[in-house]
């Protein structure tokens, strides 16, 4: 399945764009579109319900490399990015820690990588409460993970991190393009210059454990997809197509070394620091 | 159901490799035990073996075999709890042979029964259940899943088969004891099997025991 064909497809049909992929669904899997949009929903209030009760917490992860994160950015007065930004950070941070911390979260699309897509929407819910638009976009961030899934993959193990963090943003700039404008190319093109933006990301756990780097990429990963979302909605346009860009970045997954593929053995986690935080751990 | 596997699911971290695929295959062990046993080892293979705690891969099996879900939030109380139901627990680690990396091996006992089963998560929270009472299978639990201890006897199987209205997916048979004429079979279903069915082959002169685990 190529985002571009469904994009055409909605603008032929004039339908738009999540009900053409939900529809998608049902030709191809026979999935009943109600079925699909229920499950969506329960998912998306999931989201919404995990994200109130950890939002900026202290958690008590399994090796304590992480946890005071989400306490630390909720309790500080940000000097330059926008409010909008700052809930959409402390949640993400919030989303990983929990994760961390055994917490019930929401693997949209993985566990490692759950603050970006759960930031986003948490932070969209507080501002509007508008549940329904929430949902039209929850879906077309779906439509474009599934196609990343289909194209290329979403694990960390098989493709680094750009498969797990890139995929995150890249569905969460569309979320977010969907949300403001309804129009399914910008949506392509928010998630293409997200996914671009974090092509070659490495995944690199201290100890193959999901804290260092993970919790803070999520909360980097919400700004950039909050900027590809502006960026196409002010109308710029990704050079290369979506659907080409993630055949590249399941190119660039195979061609990684495994110690680069969450075997916690290069990256940041084949550092000294992290060497001397391992032997430490008491695990 | 593509996009929902996109978009969720709902569970409890820190991955769902070593956590969700974890307590999945523990959850399939819990059931086929018939409920909680009164005494579990459980031996850690590869990556399992030596990341588990980090994962709290320990947690979820101990939570999967308690019959807890895969976003219940008292998972990593698994211990506690298991404590507190008077569980008895093991934990080892072993070279379990050419099987996948994140692999165990669950054996349990319960009223003077013994049951094994190994499993593999293999990424995304997907298993493969890779043995049930030593007989090798591959099996991903998408379907419900009859095991029986059976008669081993030309037409026991096919009388068995009779018996279930289902569609049948996938079938496994291996003779386990020659001397006592015994084998194995392990039936994957569409659908749900209603409780007639379960109740006529249950009925059935060549099965000596049956365990019925429908998925999650
Ligand atoms: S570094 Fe690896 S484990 Fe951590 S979020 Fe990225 S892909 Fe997941």
């Amino acid at each position: 399945m190529n985002f571009g064909d469904l994009v055409k497809r909605s603008e032929e049909e004039k339908r738009p764009l999540h009900e053409v992929i939900l529809e998608e669904e049902y030709e191809e899997l026979g999935v009943p579109v109600e079925l699909t949009r229920k499950g969506a929903a329960k998912i998306l209030r999931a989201i919404i319900r995990e994200g109130a009760r950890n939002f900026g917490k202290k958690q008590k992860t399994l090796t304590g490399m992480t946890g005071m994160n989400a306490w630390k950015m909720k309790n500080y007065k940000q000097k330059l990015i926008s409010e909008f930004n700052r809930m959409a950070m402390i949640s993400a941070l919030s989303f990983a820690e929990s994760n961390a911390a055994m917490g019930r979260i929401v693997a949209c699309p993985t566990a490692g990588a759950c603050g970006v897509m759960s930031g986003i929407v948490y932070a969209l819910w507080k501002k509007d409460e508008n549940f329904d638009k929430l949902l039209d976009s929850f879906i077309v961030a779906g439509g474009i993970g599934d196609v990343i899934s289909k194209k290329a993959t979403l694990a960390g193990a098989e493709g680094g991190c750009q498969a797990e963090i890139g995929s995150g943003a890249a569905m969460a700039a569309a979320m977010l393009t969907y949300y403001y404008t309804g129009d399914g190319e910008k949506c392509a093109h928010a998630a293409a210059i997200a996914l671009k933006s974090l092509m070659g990301l490495v995944c690199d756990p201290v100890g193959g454990f999901v804290e260092v780097p993970c919790v803070k990429r999520n909360a980097t990963a919400v700004n950039i997809a909050i900027a590809s979302s502006e960026m196409a909605m002010a109308g710029i346009e990704s050079v290369i197509p979506f659907d080409e860009v993630v055949e590249a970045m399941g190119k660039v997954g195979r061609a990684l070394p495994e110690s680069l593929r969450e075997t916690g053995k290069g990256g940041i986690a084949a550092t000294p620091t992290a060497k001397r935080i391992l032997k430490g751990l008491k695990l | 159901m593509a996009i929902l596997d996109v978009l969720g699911p709902v569970m409890v971290g820190p991955s769902s490799s070593h956590t969700l695929g974890a307590l999945r295959i523990a959850r399939f062990a819990y059931k086929f035990s018939g409920g909680i046993p009164e005494k579990v080892k459980f031996t850690l293979h590869g990556s399992f073996a030596e990341t588990h705690k980090g994962h709290g891969t320990d947690k979820a099996l101990l939570a999967g075999i308690l019959g807890m879900r895969a976003d219940d939030e008292r998972i990593k109380d698994a211990y506690k709890i298991a404590d507190k139901l008077g569980v008895e627990y093991e934990f080892a680690q072993d070279d379990l042979g050419d099987v996948h990396p994140n692999t165990v091996l669950i054996e349990t006992w319960k009223g003077g029964k013994s049951y094994n089963v190994m499993g593999s998560s293999i990424g995304g929270g997907e298993i493969r259940i890779v043995r049930i009472r030593d007989v090798e299978c591959d099996i991903d639990w998408e379907y419900n899943t009859l095991v029986l201890v059976m008669k081993d006897k030309p037409g026991a199987m096919a009388g068995i088969l009779k018996r279930i209205t289902k569609n049948i997916a996938n079938l496994y048979m291996r003779r386990v004891n020659a001397a006592e004429n015994r084998a194995i079979g392990i039936i994957e279903i569409d659908e749900n099997l209603p409780k007639e069915d379960l109740k006529r082959v249950g009925e059935c002169d060549y099965v000596y025991e049956l365990f019925y685990i429908p998925r999650d």
